[in-house]
């Protein structure tokens, strides 16, 4: 008789997928069924994977199993402890929410094209993410990885009739690839250093009880940074996030932006802080730096962009940032032994892993209701939406207040603990990095305060204003709302952006056993102290915040002045819009995407490659009035000239030089493989 | 038992947010008038605003969306609500652990973000370009402020703005570079963020140089008056906030609680609001003699204005490594 | 005057100095350069004058005298006249924009901050600290050569270099002896003298003071 644990959850909600999988072939026949029959069963499968996550975290003791299948000399070792169980619970309750929405957005596929492909794909994409936090040897941790990033390949190319999409997708194909080989080697290096026979060092338990030297800690440490940070879409290796979120159905990029970067987070903290356990401050250092200058570049690419799931990749590769922020200061307060204020950076980061998940699953699902509705992902070809689509609008808004870090929601409580942490970087006992460090924090601000520019020309561009689009207007008010389980899907992160930001004590009580676990700090003793309304880290006299009470207050007082002004009459008189004694006013009169952000593009221009045309068409009565006016404007990411193109056009190159190798003749290639037999043979000996 | 009197403070010093906001900018037109060779309008002309245009009628465009509506109340809301966090009046208001001075930054940022939004909501060229310039005047000066801050905070340990002050009545004075960069930081960023002039005119509705009167040029009646009130609060409180960081004797600093007693207190008080309006006077001279001697700028000159800020307050802050 | 007191107003003082190093580096304006300038060598006599007053060696009031009379008064003046004179008042061209100049130049203050920590360790002197500003000064000096383009302001980033050395001196070791210190400022004063009589050449052989005009010097090939 097995007992319930968290552990026999989480194979359950494994083995659900698989009866998921098992399904499909029975309903392809049937689409409409086959959905509502499969997304539901992966609602089911993530909603247990979270209770388990939930559920492992508060207990707080790692349990782990060996499978007998796998290599002959290394099974498939699985452990679930609070580390995993936290991304498990972060992965599992995207993916519940996302599964739901799926139900009715992927009814818009129907009859269109066959669905079967999304589902079986969806299913092992999630099945790959959870194995990715379950594994616990580097066997099976890499064909999870495999799994996760092969599934998400065929999910970005599922509308694979579009040449940027297929582009996009190999592209994607290309640097994940390069990035598991860097997880590859350096998990080599890790075992190696083991010192253990055979495929026992391939253990993350080996590597646990290993002291690594400085040297090969270092080797493995870059490689594996290098290898995570392409999957997590750290600058410059975020090329391919930008083309591959906006190619793939807007459900799964929901997935991908919200849950599969994290995947590469946790591979981050995992081999830095659970399995290497050497601290370099230099190595703090370096992915802060990094941390900061892909949150700026990132979002300040965001701003510049019209297409809303590009901003909204984009925006991914700014928070990605953030959180790569948070881990830097974490090692550089471990360097210099300070546990406390390490685990408050973790905690930030950990908290701003399952706040970014939240926002950005529930932007994305937003932005597939745009698409599902609009069947456009230009914003300048939408506008006034808020009249028609009430319900998303809405909760396009909380994510926008959310990413903004706008008290009382869940993304401003993130960032102001990792105001936090850096505001204690004066106790490192290093002048020169206490000189330093609180530049990091200006820069954080920079980030924070454009994050909200860019979702104010997000949301305002796409939802408020007059309708921009070349044709005209949909029909009546409401009239393009998507259907309930899209809605349903977008209210239950929406919610849990609420929750987040309003019970952060509550939150950061239940996940401080992980960065206790993990260096040895707790700050929940301080972070509560002062009652579960007030979030205190380190101090109540050092700060202070209630989103509970922030929001308790604007209700209140909005309501008050509300009543108060209302008790008189004064009445509201629906007028046309003043026109200033002009002509009729037309919505092309209105700002667009592009002139919103052009005092910005102006400040920070030289960071792009930006190139604009304006045309005047000849005029006819006077050259000031011109009949028509071509306005064109091109902008480029820098890092694909500086490093892409040069890598690709000595690629080609090489292969060129390469290329005459191939003779064609079955004698050459004879020639060729006996000269390497007999050099291998030499070697040998 | 939960003690009455930090509530009385907490509401009278609402009350002070409240009325005296609208005095201090009367105060200042005055001023104004008076170095321009005016007539003044009186002390009490922003009242008489104020209590006109809620007596007038609302209209409104016909395309305008419940968040047009529901922004007034928001930004009223949320102004008033960061006037009973900083400590005006006393230190130890019930309110002042709610948000710490990070937080009243964001919830400034709250009112932006709305009015921003509000401003395209009617689909209007202004109101786009009021909440485009905005948002870029908003996200160069936010970076700035909390740069000012955290050098007073590295200073006084604490990014609570009623310890911060604390620390600043108690402490040994020590004449503190750091300190001044963050101060004339902290002026130049409070000209940006309340706009006026050198970066934006609160008085035109020319159409190239405005910005935040772009945005909310569709407002009228009880929605126009609540924008109008909480901007005039937004600038008492930035003002306060500067006493509070930077000057903060004067405030009382009786913990208040029963065991005081009603009459100590009460006196403290009284000598606090003493004190605040002999400073918000000082100030609004100071105010006066900076936007008489400049010149509105070019738009694409704040961008350099407010880089001078962060150059300012990243001095500051090296400044406080460097020389103490 | 309590010798703590003296100690924060000499860093007040100090921070002055770099904020008007920060100035002339942006400042625009040719005249508002010059104020700046003045106001440098006003804080710089004052620091003198409470380092003397600190350090008890009277002759670092001839200093401070010294400084107020030539960088307060005479150089500015020779200045003003020459700018007056010869027509350049206008604003002043920068080659490199302003924020990037900003930037570097607090790069430069943490740099200078960071060359000069083991000397504030070992030191004992009260106004050790104010090192790195003065290290600072002189880079930022350089700084201002190197990113303007016209000769006035050139002249301007070398006097201002100029300060820098001569704040390192009496904030390192309490001042340098008075004779070098006489022998320095009549460098300076013939300096700018033949600086006066070089921008009337300059001008009448190119008929512009702006020093990328000098590339026109370069043999063709």
């Amino acid at each position: 008789m097995m007992t319930l644990s968290p552990f026999v959850l989480v194979s359950l909600s494994i083995l659900i997928i698989a009866f998921t999988l098992i399904l499909v072939p029975l309903f392809a026949r049937h689409q409409k069924i086959l959905i509502y029959v499969s997304f539901p069963l992966m609602a089911i499968s993530s909603a247990i994977a979270v209770i388990a996550g939930i559920w492992s975290v508060a207990v707080g003791i790692p349990e782990s199993t060996i499978l007998s299948i796998g290599l002959p000399d290394l099974p498939f070792h699985l452990r679930l402890d609070p580390l995993s169980g936290f991304f498990l619970t972060v992965i599992g309750l995207l993916s519940f929410f996302v599964s739901i929405y799926s139900t009715g957005y992927c009814k818009g596929y129907a009859g269109k094209r066959s669905v079967t492909h999304l589902v079986i794909f969806y299913s092992l994409f999630i099945a790959g993410m959870f194995l990715v936090v379950l594994s616990d040897d580097a066997f099976f941790f890499l064909i999870s990885w495999e799994l996760m990033a092969i599934a998400s390949y065929f999910l970005v190319m599922f509308e694979d009739e579009l040449i940027e999409n297929r582009r996009a997708a190999f592209l994607y194909l290309v640097v994940a690839h390069i990035g598991a080989i860097a997880i590859l080697l350096s998990f080599g290096v890790l075992a190696g250093a083991t010192g253990l026979e055979g495929f026992s060092g391939y253990t993350f338990d080996a590597m646990r009880q290993t002291e690594f030297p400085l040297k090969w800690a270092t080797v493995a440490f870059l490689l594996a940074f290098f290898g995570f940070s392409a999957k997590a879409g750290v600058i410059p290796l975020h090329v391919w996030l930008p083309e591959a979120h906006p190619a793939a159905p807007s459900n799964v990029s929901a997935l991908m932006s919200g849950v599969m970067l994290k995947t590469a987070i946790y591979g981050i903290i995992r081999v830095t802080f659970d399995l290497i356990k050497v601290f370099p401050l230099w190595w703090g250092a370096m992915v802060l730096v990094l941390g900061l200058i892909t949150a700026i570049m990132g979002i300040l690419y965001a701003i510049m962009q019209n297409d809303i799931k590009r901003m909204l990749a984009y925006s991914s590769v700014e928070n990605i940032g953030v959180i790569l922020i948070g881990i830097g200061l974490a090692i550089i307060f471990t360097s210099f032994h300070i546990p406390v204020l390490a685990a408050l950076s973790l905690t930030a980061v950990f908290y701003h892993s399952i706040n970014h998940a939240m926002f950005k699953g529930l932007l994305f699902m937003g932005a597939g209701a745009l698409l599902h509705a609009t069947h456009k992902k230009n914003m300048d070809e939408m506008g006034g939406l808020i009249h028609y689509m009430p319900w998303t609008s809405t909760l396009f808004l909380i994510g926008s207040i959310s990413i903004s870090a706008l008290p009382p929601f869940n993304g401003f409580i993130s960032e102001w603990l990792i105001f936090q942490a850096f505001l204690l970087s004066p106790s490192l006992n290093s002048p020169l990095l206490n000189l330093l460090i609180p530049m990091g924090a200006a820069l954080l601000a920079l980030t924070a305060a454009l994050v909200a520019a860019c979702f104010v020309k997000g949301f305002g561009i796409a939802f408020l204003g007059h309708w921009r689009g070349l044709h005209n207007p949909p029909l009546h008010r409401g009239g393009l709302e998507v259907n309930w389980p899209m809605r349903i899907g977008m209210l239950l992160p929406a919610l849990m952006c609420l929750i987040l930001g309003i019970l952060p004590t509550m939150v950061i009580e239940w996940m401080d056993k992980i960065s206790d676990e993990l260096v040895g700090g707790k700050i929940a003793t301080t972070a509560g102290a002062f009652g579960w309304l007030w979030l205190t880290p380190v101090a109540h006299e050092r700060a202070s915040y209630s989103g509970a009470i922030v929001l308790l207050w604007i209700i209140v007082v909005v309501m008050l002045v509300y009543i108060l002004l209302h008790s008189r009459k004064t009445a509201i008189h629906r007028v046309p819009l003043w026109d200033c004694g002009f002509e009729k006013i037309t919505p092309r009169m209105q700002y667009n995407a592009n002139s919103f952000s052009m005092p910005i593009r102006r400040i920070f221009g030289f960071l792009f490659n930006i190139r604009e045309q304006v045309r005047l068409s000849n005029a006819t009565l006077h050259p000031s009035f011109p009949n028509r006016l071509y306005y064109r404007l091109r902008i480029r990411d820098r890092f694909w000239g500086w490093i892409y193109k040069p890598i690709s056009e000595s690629s080609y190159w090489i292969s060129r030089k390469f290329g005459r190798l191939q003779q064609g003749y079955i004698h050459v290639y004879l020639i060729y493989s006996f000269i390497t037999i007999i050099i291998l043979l030499v070697f040998a000996r | 038992m939960i003690e009455l009197y930090p509530f009385l403070i907490e509401a009278i010093q609402i009350l002070i947010v409240l009325l005296f906001a609208p005095l201090f900018v009367g105060w200042i037109r005055m001023l104004k008038c008076w170095f321009q060779g005016r007539t003044s309008a009186g002390l009490f002309q922003p009242y008489r605003d104020i209590v006109k245009l809620f007596h007038k009628d609302v209209i409104l465009a016909e395309n305008a969306s419940w968040l047009f509506r529901f922004t007034p109340y928001l930004v009223f809301g949320v102004t008033v609500l960061a006037g009973g966090i900083i400590p005006i009046l006393s230190l130890s208001l019930p309110f002042a652990t709610v948000a710490d001075v990070i937080a009243i930054v964001a919830l400034f940022a709250i009112v932006r973000f709305f009015t921003a939004l509000a401003g395209m909501d009617i689909g209007t060229a202004f109101g786009g370009m009021g909440s485009s310039r905005e948002m870029m005047i908003g996200s160069l000066a936010e970076p700035a402020m909390l740069m000012a801050i955290f050098t007073v905070s590295l200073i006084s340990q604490t990014t609570s703005l009623s310890n911060m002050a604390d620390m600043l009545i108690h402490k040994e004075f020590i004449l503190r570079p750091s300190m001044a960069f963050a101060l004339l930081a902290f002026v130049l960023i409070s000209l940006a963020e309340t706009g006026r002039i050198p970066v934006d005119n609160p008085a035109t509705h020319l159409e190239l140089t405005m910005i935040h009167e772009a945005m909310i040029l569709e407002y009228s009646g009880r929605h126009l008056a609540l924008i109008e009130w909480a901007g005039m609060i937004k600038l008492f409180l930035f003002t306060t906030i500067g006493i509070a960081s930077f000057f903060p004797w004067g405030i009382s600093t009786l913990p208040s609680n029963a065991a005081i007693g009603g009459l100590g207190n009460l006196i403290s008080i009284s000598a606090g609001i003493i004190f605040l309006i002999l400073k918000l006077g000082f100030l609004g001279i100071g105010l006066i003699l900076i936007e008489t001697g400049l010149a509105k700028m070019r738009i694409f000159r704040v961008p350099e204005f407010l880089g001078g800020a962060f150059l300012l307050s990243t001095l500051g802050m090296l400044s406080y490594f460097i020389l103490e | 005057m309590s010798i703590n007191l003296a100690a924060q107003i000499n860093s007040i003082m100090a921070a002055l100095i770099l904020l008007t190093a920060f100035g002339l580096l942006v400042q625009r304006r040719m005249y508002g350069l010059l104020h700046l300038f003045a106001w440098q060598g006003l804080f710089l006599s004052v620091s003198t004058a409470i380092v003397g007053y600190v350090s008890g060696a009277h002759h670092l009031y001839i200093s401070s005298i010294l400084t107020l009379a030539l960088k307060v008064v005479l150089i500015p003046y020779i200045l003003h006249f020459l700018i007056r004179q010869l027509h350049i008042h206008k604003e002043v061209e920068q080659l490199v924009n302003v924020p990037t100049t900003m930037l570097i130049g607090i790069a430069l203050v943490i740099f200078s901050y960071y060359l000069t920590a083991p000397i504030r360790e070992l030191s004992t002197l009260v106004t050790r600290s104010t090192l790195a500003v003065a290290l600072a000064t002189v880079m930022l000096g350089l700084l201002m050569m190197i990113t303007r383009r016209h000769a006035v302001t050139q002249i301007i980033g070398f006097l201002a270099l100029e300060n820098g050395l001569f704040f390192a001196a009496t904030s390192a070791t309490y001042g340098m002896p008075l004779v070098v210190e006489l022998g320095v400022a009549l460098d300076i004063l013939i300096a700018a003298f033949i600086f006066g009589i070089f921008f009337f050449q300059i001008r009448t052989t190119f008929d512009s003071l702006d020093v990328e005009q000098m590339t026109k010097l370069k043999e063709e090939d």
